[in-house]
């Protein structure tokens, strides 16, 4: 019973301080991968069920959206390839490095719960396809997460919201840097750090500036709700809300960087054609 | 010894099955209501068969649902631990109960264990729960009447002692 005690306690604070453990969970993930699969074979299934029994009609006015969505897309992009092909040049000029570009890949959310007090999910890639721990983590919209422990197939992300998760952003608007973090809460983010006379504004777009080298430069994070200036404190509060549909996706992008030095002038990013 | 085979197949999958009721997914407005399967499924199986299910069982039970949830490894183990050896102590005291009585040792059982994980959640530096959180034992104290008759059940079915 003491023993029992005393290794969990043990277990415990080495899981928290130091990596050493994750052989162990990935070696363990053996005997757990099985329950997660069953578990989350329903949702799959019913998920299935329903795209088999989708009418005609729904499949025609989705095929009719996504080729708008895609008209449009494209649209942009030939803006976006000509604004990026001048910004290398004059990166050249200046002679600064420039990130050229990321590989993506496409996951799958496990229908799996996990603990209540940490924001993470689960994702059906794992080490055989190359993900790696702190790997950023992407949906549609904006930057989701990062990996924090990976097994052959499956690997858990930790939600830019979980109360140990800090993030290195900018703000879009002005390049004013900061760190952004978790509180716990899902749709909210706090920026502590910032003095009361801080350029900020509610409805600022928060994006990332590339520090710390986890996470590439100029993807969206969140946007700003909420600027208190109280005059007893030095530091300004300020919430802002995830723009990445944390509770709600069911597919995530992984990123990888192809160069990963970071620019030295985050304001002029790339996040030009994303106005 | 065939039997005894036999139950040791029995105690496994209910604990695996237990396992994965933890992980099931819910709705977020019912997620604070998902009792402790896991832990009332091991407190039955130390007060029937103490001599079989105990300590080390909690403890390996307890690794496998911290890397389940992605917690910290030790999180669950550590209650899931003390709570095996509280019950295999009452377990003499509380097998003669009625079922309503003991719905009530279970209760503080289960609420040990919140304890313990709220204890290390806080350790962690991470906020507290809502009063949301204390849900959970009351729900497995309710179920608790039926989890029992269901696994003595499977107990008699399997001669399992």
């Amino acid at each position: 019973m003491i023993a029992a005690i005393v290794i969990s306690l043990t277990l415990m604070m080495v899981d928290h301080r130091w990596n050493h453990l994750e052989r162990v969970r990935s070696a363990l993930s053996v005997v757990t991968y099985p329950l997660q699969y069953v578990v989350s074979l329903p949702f799959r299934t019913s998920d299935w069920l329903s795209e088999r029994s989708s009418t005609r009609e729904e499949l025609f006015s989705d095929r009719e959206r996504l080729q708008k969505e895609n008209l449009e897309l494209r649209a942009r992009l030939q803006k976006f390839e000509a604004l990026e092909a001048e910004n290398v040049r004059l990166r050249g000029l200046l002679d600064s490095s420039f990130s050229i570009g990321d590989r993506v890949l496409v996951a799958e959310l496990i229908a799996v719960d996990l603990d209540l007090f940490r924001q993470q999910v689960l994702i059906n890639k794992g080490s055989r396809s190359g993900i790696y721990i702190g790997q950023p983590v992407l949906d549609a919209n904006a930057v989701m997460g990062q990996v924090t422990h990976v097994t052959p197939n499956t690997a858990t992300v930790l939600l830019i919201t979980d109360a140990q998760h800090a993030l290195p952003i900018q703000v879009n608007r002005n390049g004013l840097r900061t760190i952004a973090f978790g509180t716990g809460i899902i749709d909210r983010l706090e920026l502590p750090q910032l003095p009361n006379n801080a350029e900020i504004e509610v409805g600022d777009l928060l994006v990332t500036s590339g520090f710390g080298g986890h996470f590439p430069a100029g993807y969206p994070v969140a946007r700003v709700t909420e600027v208190r200036h109280e005059p007893g404190r030095p530091f300004a509060t300020i919430f802002a809300t995830p723009t990445a549909h944390l509770e709600r996706t069911n597919e995530v992008l992984l990123v990888w960087q192809l160069d990963t030095t970071n620019s030295l002038e985050p304001q002029e990013n790339t996040q030009e054609a994303e106005q | 010894m065939s039997t005894g085979r036999n139950g040791t197949l029995a105690i496994a999958i209910t604990l695996l099955l237990a396992l994965m009721l933890e992980i099931m997914p819910l709705p977020d407005w019912l997620a604070p209501f998902q009792p402790q399967w896991l832990l009332l499924t091991l407190i039955y199986w130390c007060m029937a068969t103490p001599n079989r299910v105990g300590i080390g069982i909690g403890w390996s039970c307890g690794i496998l649902l911290d890397i389940l949830k992605g917690a910290l490894l030790g999180q669950h183990a550590i209650g899931l631990t003390i709570v095996a050896y509280f019950s295999l102590k009452l377990h003499q005291r509380t097998r003669v109960l009625p079922l309503p009585q003991q719905a009530l040792t279970v209760l503080l059982l289960l609420l040990v264990e919140r304890l313990i994980s709220i204890w290390v959640i806080g350790a962690m530096g991470y906020p507290a729960p809502s009063l949301w959180y204390w849900a959970a034992p009351l729900v497995g104290m309710m179920l608790w009447p039926w989890i029992y008759v269901i696994l003595r059940d499977v107990r008699r079915r399997f001669r399992v002692s």
